[in-house]
């Protein structure tokens, strides 16, 4: 392949023109349609482009002017998108599951001129707030079905009226659509992408042409990918992670896009393409792994067996592949004759057979998903990154997937650990900034860096390990960062523990409660000839108390920097639980509350004097019953040396 | 969701919207004159008329045992009645069988889903349009030619419903093991294969949650007006009924005792009583 790095100083239409002449007859987007999978070449993706884009004009789309899609996944929200930005305009893309108020707010946030909807139902939610939406000029939408009565309002228009009057613009004046694309600059502002604000309304990311080209460029120097090469579209436009596929990594490189008949059978669609690469939230990934689990539950026994010893193979070798170390012979015998006998034909049920590449994305998954993907053959990597950064900034290598870290920078993004801990990063497709929100693209930016507002750290080996929010982390008293929750989340790796709260805000050491997991310990103290009666009395276990003395000793040696290391535990007498109100309904631990609640603890773990320490537990039944108890606690100090 | 104005609906009725562009089927007057229908002593249907106009919902309600599935099994061919005539447009179909009816193009959804549940939703589809598969046994065993070319516009024809009817997550699954409400919606597509210009519904919201019958009312209203086609609807729903109606009877006791708008019949004296009782 020629010099990649050409691509990045092209607008994406421009780029979508330079395809054409590549390989015009190469399948740009497939759609499936009345059960059929109907193709459309580079050279058709172009043309209804350049009708998209000319209809758009005639229809009084001025350069500047914003241009909004709610709808599925189609290829005409692309084309009407690429059309918009052909003509100068800005594309910006609203989730379809957005309710019409927040619709008309993010309207009038972004100044939106035009809108393309794909269907009754969008078009509903924008005659419901009309008169909140003044700048709206013009509705179009893609599917006549239900439309009959707003046929007469000029308001709305069919796209393939806009599409025609594109047509003649282009019978009128052929050159216009070059010349119009010739006027676009790598650095133009072509796309606003919404980011999730958790609280109020969401801030419009401006994507350049060059975030989007210069990701997908990138990102196909550490995964190559081939023109033909298949990608089945099916999260939603408005994120990140589709624009990112479909704008930047297909123009890119050349891939197929896909879409899926219904938002209901993408699934099935996806099985029967069996994409070469996907990316997705660690939900799909758990979805898609009930289904095998499923299909193995339903299978006859000798499959059932079968799979449960090469799982156990597969998992042996999955480490090897994972941290690229070549495998023993007998190792990569078993595990080939796996993969003949039960992984491949497992896969290529659920359309992952031909996949190289899996990415996980926008949140943490569990290491045991990654080893389950591993261990089938899968090659499932975490990437990192934010909207403001064309969504993949980081990403494992082939060979080097470890499900504790996020994986090192693309090429040509650097990264940086401000002093307060937060990661930073530069690269060429880091946004221009909040569409008219100065002080927040301000506190966003800062001489090119991003502050990704999450807190991090580079391990040895250049890996990037994501700590927490930077909101939610704490400073001992000598102003060392830690990420109470981070630590909590390595803690319960460990088997026997079922819950642990740390602390260490503002104090000199960081110190834990621990709650034991009754149902392992207490196998655990089964098997050793304990005898106990109450969670409470296995807790006060001397026996139990030197296995999670050993559970920490463990964690003390693995943890990252030094000062995350546990000096100080207790085991609590009783489980956390929502309705004593230590839990939240979703399962998180309330730290503040269960610092105050177990106060005397927690004075005592910050006091290294106190050995062991007289509680009085206070019970309420389920009938309403009270009772006081009064336990002994006692509190374990770690060495220095562990 | 809005209706059109029945009046206007009645001089020109929606153009169609069948996907390759042909015209749609210009819809018959349904008329049914004076029929009784007696087993044995027993009447179940007295003296009955009505007027079915095309491009209409027009609905039959009445309590249990009006005579209202015994009206649309009289039109569809599996009774005839003792006396009176049913014509459809120029045609006479008093004592037609249930086959000739469904060429006439009237067809119908039954209550009580009359499905394979063995085999999927695409294999019912396809079955259902038997009578426009016109290839010999010799065709169908080298399946080349004309066989293949009739399956497939089959096939596209079908594929057309189920993209109306949004069934394309269920293409491939048996009827069986799809749920209730999936089911009803899989017998109206059924019926809707054979590209009706009448439409008989029988109770097609019976047994659905409120979900169900607002997309099943949403269906009804497209296929009325996204394809042109003349419904005649038997519902207990009367929210329903009122609502999506053009002209509604009502039947008690195998007589007519009602007819109208829907605001007419529902201030009518003698529907009233039928319903909640004498004061």
């Amino acid at each position: 392949m020629d010099d990649r790095d050409v691509l990045r100083d092209m607008t994406i239409p421009q780029l979508l023109r330079w395809r054409v002449q590549r390989s015009p007859e190469g399948v740009a987007l497939r759609e499936k349609e009345f059960g059929c999978w109907n193709n459309m070449t580079w050279a058709h993706y172009y043309e209804q482009v350049r009708r998209a884009a000319l209809g758009l004009e005639q229809a009084g789309l001025a350069p500047g002017d914003t241009f909004a899609v709610i709808s599925d996944n189609i290829p005409e929200m692309l084309v009407m998108a690429v059309g918009a930005q052909a003509a100068g305009a800005v594309s910006a893309g609203i989730y379809q599951s957005s309710l019409p108020g927040e619709i008309a707010a993010i309207l009038d946030y972004m100044d939106v001129r035009y809108v393309f909807c794909d269907d009754q139902e969008q078009v509903d939610k924008l005659i419901e707030v009309r008169d909140r939406i003044p700048k709206v000029r013009r509705v179009f939408y893609e599917d006549p079905r239900g439309m009959r009565a707003y046929r007469s309002d000029d308001w709305f228009m069919f796209l393939d009226e806009l599409l025609a009057l594109g047509e003649r613009a282009v019978a009128a004046d052929p050159g216009r659509f070059d010349r119009l694309i010739d006027r676009g600059r790598p650095d133009d502002v072509c796309h606003f992408c919404l980011t999730s604000g958790t609280t109020g309304l969401p801030k419009g990311a401006m994507m350049t042409h060059r975030n989007y080209i210069n990701m997908g460029v990138q990102l196909s120097k550490v995964d190559p990918l081939q023109e033909g090469d298949e990608y089945v579209s099916f999260l939603p436009f408005a994120w990140i992670g589709e624009q990112m596929n479909s704008f930047g990594v297909a123009l890119a490189t050349g891939v197929t896009v896909n879409f899926p008949e219904s938002v209901e059978t993408a699934m099935e669609d996806l099985c029967e393409i069996g994409p070469h690469f996907m990316f997705g939230a660690p939900r799909i990934y758990e979805t898609l792994r009930s289904q095998i689990w499923l299909k193995i539950d339903d299978s006859y026994r000798l499959n059932r067996a079968l799979y449960a010893y090469f799982m156990k193979v597969g998992a042996q070798a999955a480490a090897y592949r994972m941290s690229g170390r070549p495998m023993p012979l007998g190792l990569r015998v078993k595990s080939w004759l796996g993969r003949a006998l039960v992984f491949r034909p497992l896969i290529n049920q659920i359309g992952m057979l031909r996949l190289r590449r899996a990415y996980t994305g926008g949140a943490a998954l569990g290491p045991d998903l990654f080893t389950f993907y591993q261990a089938l053959g899968v090659n499932l990597k975490q990437i990192y990154g934010q909207t403001e950064i064309t969504g993949i900034a980081y990403m494992h290598r082939d060979g080097d997937v470890r499900p504790d870290t996020v994986g090192v920078p693309l090429p040509a993004t650097e990264c940086r650990i401000s002093e307060k801990g937060e990661i930073l990063s530069r690269s060429p497709s880091v946004t221009a900034g909040y569409y008219k929100m100065p002080e927040q693209t301000a506190e966003l930016l800062e001489d090119g860096w991003l502050h990704s507002g999450d807190a991090g750290l580079i391990d040895a080996s250049g890996h990037l390990i994501v700590i927490d929010r930077l909101s939610d982390v704490m400073h001992t008293r000598q102003e060392e960062m830690f990420s109470p929750m981070f630590l909590e989340n390595k803690l319960k790796f460990s088997p026997y523990v079922k819950e642990a709260v740390v602390f260490g805000d503002r104090e000199d050491f960081i110190a834990a409660l621990i709650n034991i997991d009754p149902i392992v310990v207490g196998k655990w103290a089964e098997d050793r000839g304990i005898s106990f009666t109450t969670y409470m009395d296995l807790s006060s276990k001397p026996e139990v108390a030197e296995l999670i003395r050993g559970e920490v000793a463990g964690f003390n040696r693995t943890v990252e920097k030094p000062h995350f290391r546990i000096r100080r535990f207790a085991l609590l007498y009783k489980l956390l639980d929502v309705d004593d109100g230590e839990l939240t309904k979703t399962g998180k631990i309330r730290r503040k509350f269960i610092r105050e609640k177990f106060g005397n603890l927690y004075d005592a773990l910050y006091d290294v004097s106190v050995g062991e320490r007289r509680v009085e537990a206070f019970y309420q039944y389920q009938d309403g019953q009270t009772a006081t108890v009064q336990t002994d606690i006692r509190f374990h100090t770690m060495s220095e040396a562990a | 969701m809005e209706k059109i104005a029945s009046s206007a609906a009645v001089q020109s009725p929606p153009e169609s919207a069948v996907p390759d562009g042909r015209a749609a089927p210009r819809s018959a007057t349904l008329k049914v004159d004076d029929i009784t229908l007696s087993f044995g002593g027993l009447n179940a249907l007295t003296d009955v008329s009505m007027a079915i106009e095309p491009g209409l919902i027009t609905s039959i309600i009445g309590p249990n045992g009006a005579g209202k599935t015994s009206m649309l099994n009289c039109i569809s061919g599996f009774y005839h009645p003792t006396r009176g005539e049913i014509h459809f447009g120029d045609r006479r179909l008093t004592h037609a069988s249930p086959h000739q009816v469904s060429c006439m193009g009237i067809a119908r959804a039954f209550q009580n889903i009359e499905l394979f549940r063995g085999l999927t939703v695409l294999d019912n589809l396809m079955l259902a349009r038997h009578q426009y598969l016109n290839y010999s046994v010799l065709h169908a065993v080298v399946f080349f030619g004309r066989a293949a070319r009739v399956e497939a516009a089959n096939r596209k024809n079908v594929e057309e419903v189920i993209d109306f009817m949004e069934l394309e997550p269920y293409r491939k699954r048996t009827v069986g093991s799809l749920a209730y409400g999936i089911q009803k919606r899989v017998e109206m597509a059924r019926a809707l294969t054979l590209g009706p210009k009448l439409l008989l519904l029988d109770e097609p919201m019976a047994g659905m949650n409120v979900e169900e019958k607002e997309d099943m009312v949403r269906f009804i209203l497209d296929i009325q007006k996204e394809r042109g086609t003349t419904v005649v609807l038997v519902e207990h729903d009367l929210g329903v009924v009122m609502d999506i109606s053009d002209q509604v009877y009502v039947l008690d006791f195998g007589q007519l005792i009602g007819a109208g708008n829907p605001a007419e019949v529902a201030k009518d004296r003698r529907v009233i009583e039928a319903y909640i009782g004498e004061e």
